[in-house]
């Protein structure tokens, strides 16, 4: 036993030797006798619920949710809608007024309603990509660690050849073929994410298939399937889920990065974080905070989204069980 | 060591095959066929004919691919539609532009990022580790080109203190024989050329730097809170070694293992990261010509570029495994 | 041992390098009196928090030792019980979150709760040495050998930046390292477990400390490389008048290797005295338990049906070749191996394993590794058969043969009579509901995702045995012969103790009523008193449900409590075979004699 750790002490460290019963270490109430009962799940969300850095996280995601489902109702103005047309001119584009809490953009647009209906486009691209990317990494994951042998080596090298292309380049010339919709962004980040999460799935499987556990598993005469099914699957979802997590926030930035470059199609004045912070560009010594706005937006939601992945992986982190 | 290089070299090669079979797969799926892709806007009938011509589209489709890898193996990546020039031209003239952008980017990233989370590791719970859970958190969530704008904003715009665009001012004149702007101005001894350039450089440098810099910030402060409970270290301390000693021999050096494995792995997020610093800056490398590119629909140039960048990036993490080699000797064993 | 109750006032003289002279012959201090500045090290009421989520841990209380010069001292205790906390907080080497709570740690009459970090380094590399525990952990992997044992005597003054690879040679030829100019330009990664835990050695000794700490310095090597580096470190200690504090579990290795025995049970010292008296007379309850625990060679196996009544014995005595009454006389009796007896569960033939292993490099071709070459073996049913053997001898793969999880490339398995396995899948099965195995390590052997109930209901319900409310009663019946308490039905791995996951996994492998049992290392990584328990429980078992045991371990010690004959493997190969009594009486070959002196206390007369 190294220094390092603290010893594993029953219950009461300082407790003397009693009835010769407490000697056996054994057979007597382990530490946590209020959890008893506790999965791993669970335990990773109680820890989670003490968290603070949880808490925040959970509130950022739920308030960005509730913006984004509730858009309709709190949003003053439409998606569409330009009600400051008028009011535009080549020189000047309008502050906050008491029409326009957050200012006019050049198009016209209320800028704080098409926040609101931006937060919306975000959730939909964010959390499409992601279960995209997810669903095909997953089965490409599942397939390489399920059948192995060349199926393994032939999918692990696809997954090499996507993973040598910087992901943005990689999500580029995926939106390239997928033409000029909104929908092509969302593939693209999906895509990108594929090797990701299939090198990690498999990855993952691959460690659990080495424990004991399967092998015990096996030698109960539980079917290839089954072991897979109920024993490593479960048990090598804790990462993946993590990093789709995690990949909220990433898809949410990419997002972002793709209609900067002008991909995704549709109307400049779309109410959308990313191309109002691409088309805020040119005003930049005029108006600061059309651009400041949708990326604070941007950033705050990936925070969002980056504190629930990281508590998590803490959380599930098999070094934080208690062992004993 | 040598054999390691050779080694990687060889691996190198299917990589390129696999590449080049996405790819020649990738302009028959773009939208319209390959043949409106190849010339956009310059369509006619004629060049139509003579693309058809050229890429063979009326033979099969191993012959056709066969044309597309003879045409890579003499180091034709098609000509770009907008300029007219070849693409490994366009390639090699913008490539020491963002060569040099992503080294600023690095050692600012390196520079802050190491010895920021080798004192939060040391210090846990102080400022320092809370300032460096704060520098990971921004480099992940905010956006690079959001970035970009807010440094060009404030120091570029608002305060005037670098410049907002550009590799070097409009004004300066200066010959460039290896085109990395700072290089040729040591080289030529024109020091304001080389002072320009290397100002030009510092706004987009940091903006670039950031991503890696959140990430070498956590690696580092990871690896140190780990290796420093590590038994060797404990048992170093029962030498009674000094405290540099202990720092710098024992408890950074293995640390710094993961962390360079860390710092090659972002050279992928750094090309990625170019391409949108370079266009928030002006800044003419490789990545804003990509973005122009992909503005305009050139997609012999995106076509050519993903293949050279994957060139590069498998190049640089060669570098890295070797160097890695040359910090752990477990390694030098093996391979 | 006697408690000095005068105060110690703090010695000038005491400061630093003064080399202590070599005093040789001092071996049994413990029996004189000696005089006062004898001692080296007095811990006084010393007391040691851990600051924890859940506020302070206290892992040492009132402790209290004495060192005195030349002397070994051993500190004897389970994990979790402080010993190795005590150890540390005398070396100033606390993890960061540990501190002395109270109490003082006076060594050579200078108080170290009071020095300060500089001091205590100073200190560390000049009076105070280190063996740690791990090899494999201790040194530095990025560092040659010798500058690892350089830098000390360097930063310490004890050798220059020139002439210190020259000590740092010498340090190593002193410790039995051959060729130790080569050597020490090499890393650690280059040097087997042995070589490096005596590279450790060198360096905790490269200053010639007054105190020597040494840590389970030996728990971590196979028992025939354990007996060289200990006898090579009280050599070395003794020649130089060290004074050691010995950190271990192992109460045969404390009674044979110190002079003064310390228990500790849950951070207190429960009793210490000169380690004759300890181990022989031992005065407080959970001494003797772990005496009663202690696997050594004077313990016998364990006999449920002696317990219960001539009648029951008689009738083992029919059912399996037993232990009491195989001496070396009727060895004949027992079975001849080459002939096949009508008893046997299990019949091994000429069996060989041969794993292909490939090699790294991307033109480097594969290698063949014979893990297990031509052995034969029968298991009788209802007996116990134990494979012993050192890492790397093939006991495992074996093992995995029986089991059917791996193939044999050549030979044949016959379980009662047909191949084990199957050719198809539905014999496949129909095998594993009877043959079924008990892992080593009880974390990794329980899906960390299923409640103890899930886990022992699994095979239940994938053989289709019965509906949920039989399924749960059979369940409970399992819980209830391992011993598990209802309560711990629900309960997750992660809220387990060593034992009782252990107990579970026993349960589990019980379910479909199987035969034969494979114990791979069943017992290893659980702390004597709890390994004790569990073997009993085996044995419990056996007698009533008339199991077959295939018993894999390293620990000749566990082979006695347990099994009726033991089979010696070595490098893939059978090198031995027979009773208990005859390996253990009369060994055959050099290895097993070797694997025999080995194990530590082995001519002690301990207090069973």
């Amino acid at each position: 036993m190294s220094a390092n750790e603290l010893p594993p002490i029953d219950g009461a460290p300082t407790a003397p030797l009693h009835a010769p019963a407490s000697i056996h270490g054994d057979g007597t109430d382990p530490a946590g006798r209020d959890t008893a009962g506790e999965g791993v799940w669970a335990r990773a969300w109680r820890t989670l619920r003490k968290n603070p850095v949880a808490i925040a996280g959970f509130v950022i995601v739920a308030l960005f949710l509730l913006v984004a489902l509730l858009a309709p109702l709190l949003a003053p103005f439409g998606p569409h809608e330009l009600p400051g047309r008028g009011e535009i001119r080549p020189t000047q584009i309008p502050g906050p007024s008491a029409d326009y809490p957050l200012g006019l953009d050049r198009y016209g647009g209320d800028v704080l309603s098409k926040l609101i209906w931006g937060a919306r486009a975000s959730l939909l691209v964010g959390v499409l990509s992601t279960l995209l990317g997810l669903a095909g990494g997953v089965l490409l994951g599942l397939v390489a660690g399920w059948f192995g042998g060349w199926v393994d080596v032939s999918a692990m090298r696809l997954v090499d050849l996507m993973l040598s292309v910087p992901s943005l380049l990689l999500a580029v010339s995926i939106a390239a073929i997928a033409g000029q919709t909104p929908w092509s962004v969302i593939v693209a980040i999906a895509v990108v994410q594929v090797p990701i999460f299939a090198r990690l799935l498999r990855g993952s499987m691959l460690a659990q298939r080495g424990q004991d556990y399967v092998l015990a598993a096996s030698a109960l005469g539980l079917t290839r399937r089954s072991v897979t099914m109920s024993h490593v699957l479960p048990n090598s979802v804790g990462p993946v889920i993590v990093q789709a997590t995690l990949t909220l926030a990433t898809a949410v930035i990419e997002a972002a990065a793709l209609s900067f470059l002008g991909l995704g199609g549709g109307e400049p004045s779309t109410a959308e974080w990313g191309r109002m912070l691409t088309a805020a560009q040119q005003e930049l010594a005029v108006a600061p905070r059309l651009a400041i706005l949708p990326g604070i937006c941007i950033a705050i939601t990936a925070l969002g989204f980056t504190l629930v992945g990281e508590s998590l992986r803490e959380a599930l982190d098999p070094r934080n069980r208690t062992r004993r | 060591m040598l054999r390691l290089v050779v080694q990687r070299l060889l691996l190198l090669i299917p990589l390129l095959l696999g590449l080049s079979v996405l790819l020649f797969a990738w302009v028959r799926a773009l939208p319209g066929g390959p043949v409106t892709a190849m010339l956009g806007e310059r369509y006619t009938p004629e060049a139509a004919a003579a693309i058809e011509a050229e890429m063979g589209l009326d033979q099969p489709v191993w012959v056709q691919y066969g044309k597309y890898l003879g045409q890579l193996l003499q180091g034709d990546l098609g000509t770009s539609l907008r300029t007219g020039r070849p693409v490994v031209e366009e390639f090699l003239v913008r490539f020491p532009a963002t060569m040099e952008l992503t080294v600023v980017a690095l050692v600012f990233a390196i520079g802050i990022g190491i010895p920021l989370g080798y004192v939060a590791a040391r210090r846990a719970g102080s400022v320092v580790d809370h300032a460096s859970v704060v520098v990971s958190l921004v480099g992940v969530t905010v956006p690079v080109f959001f970035l970009a704008f807010i440094l060009k904003y404030l120091f570029a715009v608002e305060l005037g203190w670098f410049p907002s665009a550009g590799r070097q001012s409009t004004t300066m004149v200066a010959t460039h024989p290896t085109n990395f702007y700072v290089l040729d101005g040591l080289l030529t001894a024109e020091w304001d050329a080389a002072w320009d350039a290397l100002v030009h450089l510092v706004l987009p440098g940091i903006a670039l730097g950031s991503i890696p810099l959140a990430i070498v910030a956590r690696m580092t402060r990871a690896a140190v809170s780990e290796v420093q409970n590590a038994d060797y270290v404990r048992t170093a301390r029962a030498k009674g070694i000094t405290a540099a000693r202990l720092r710098g021999d024992h408890i950074l050096r293995n640390a710094m293992l993961p962390v360079l494995t860390t710092i090659g792995l972002q050279v992928g997020l750094l090309l990625s990261g170019a391409v949108l610093t370079e266009t928030v800056f002006a800044f003419s490398g490789i990545g804003s010509f990509l973005a122009q590119a992909v503005f305009n629909a050139d997609y012999p140039v995106l076509q050519g570029f993903v293949l050279l960048i994957a060139v590069v990036y498998a190049l640089v993490n060669l570098i890295v495994d070797v160097s890695y080699g040359l910090i752990d000797p477990r390694l030098r064993r093996q391979q | 041992m006697t408690q000095h109750s005068t105060d110690q006032p703090d010695r000038p003289e005491a400061a630093v390098t003064e080399t202590p002279a070599p005093e040789k012959e001092i071996a049994v201090a413990a029996t004189a009196v000696p005089a006062d500045d004898d001692v080296v090290l007095r811990v006084e009421d010393l007391a040691v928090d851990f600051r924890t989520e859940s506020g302070a841990a206290r892992a040492v209380t009132g402790a209290n030792v004495e060192v005195r010069r030349g002397q070994t001292v051993a500190i004897v205790g389970e994990s979790g019980s402080g010993k190795t906390t005590l150890a540390m907080a005398v070396l100033g080497l606390l993890a960061s979150n540990g501190a002395v709570a109270q109490g003082h740690i006076w060594f050579k009459g200078e108080d170290l709760g009071a020095a300060g970090a500089q001091r205590m380094a100073q200190l560390r590399g000049t009076e105070l040495g280190l063996v740690p525990q791990d090899p494999m952990t201790n040194l530095d992997p990025v560092m040659r050998i010798g500058r690892q044992i350089d830098e000390g005597l360097i930063d310490n003054g004890v050798r220059t930046l020139r002439t210190a690879r020259a000590r740092t040679v010498e340090l190593l030829q002193e410790v039995g390292l051959p060729d130790a100019a080569r050597r020490a330009s090499q890393y650690p990664h280059e040097f087997s477990g042995g070589m490096r835990q005596r590279a450790l050695i060198a360096m905790g000794l490269s200053a010639r400390p007054a105190l020597l700490v040494a840590d389970e310095p030996t728990s971590a090597l196979d028992v025939t490389v354990q007996r060289g580096i200990l006898d090579q470190l009280a050599g070395l200690t003794r020649d130089l008048g060290t004074a050691v504090l010995l950190i271990t579990h192992d109460l045969g290795l404390a009674a044979e290797r110190a002079d003064v025995v310390v228990v500790m049970y849950r951070g207190e010292i429960v009793e210490q005295g000169p380690a004759r008296r300890v181990l022989t007379e031992p005065q407080h309850e959970y001494t003797k338990r772990l005496m009663a625990a202690a696997p050594s060679l004077a313990s016998r196996r364990i006999e449920i049906a002696r317990e219960r009544g001539l009648e029951e014995v008689l009738e083992e005595a029919l059912l399996a070749p037993s232990a009491e009454t195989g001496s070396s006389d009727d060895g004949t009796a027992s079975g001849n191996p080459d002939e096949p007896t009508t008893a046997a569960l299990v019949q091994v033939r000429d069996v060989t394993k041969v794993f292909r292993i490939r090699g790294n490099g991307l033109l480097s071709r594969g290698r063949d590794f014979t893990a297990v070459e031509g052995v034969s073996l029968d298991v009788p049913r209802g007996g116990t058969v134990a494979v012993v053997g050192e890492s790397g001898s093939g006991k495992s793969t074996l093992a995995r043969m029986i089991l059917d999880i791996e193939k044999p490339t050549s030979g044949t398995i016959e379980f009662d009579g047909a191949p084990a396995g199957g050719h198809d899948h539905r014999s496949r099965i129909a095998y594993r509901r009877r043959v079924q195995p008990v892992f080593q390590d009880p974390y990794s052997s329980l899906d960390p995702l299923y409640s103890v109930y899930r886990a022992i209901e699994e095979p239940l319900r994938a053989h289709g045995y019965g509906d949920p409310a039989e399924r749960r009663a059979r369940v409970e019946e399992l819980a209830e012969q391992v011993a598990l308490g209802k309560g711990v039905l629900r309960r997750f791995p992660s809220e387990l103790s060593g034992g009782q996951r252990q107990r579970v996994a026993i349960a589990r492998a019980l379910a479909l009523s199987p035969e034969l049992v494979v114990c791979d290392e069943a017992v290893s990584a659980l702390d004597v008193v709890v390994q004790a328990q569990i073997l009993r429980l085996l044995a419990q078992l056996q007698e009533d449900l008339g199991l077959t045991y295939l018993f894999i371990t390293h620990d000749l010690a566990v082979v006695r409590q347990i099994a009726d004959r033991v089979i010696v493997m070595q490098a893939g190969r059978l090198v031995e075979e027979g009773t208990v009594d005859e390996v253990f009486d009369t060994p055959q070959t050099d290895y097993t004699r070797a694997l025999l002196d080995a194990i530590p206390g082995r001519d002690l007369d301990l207090a069973v």
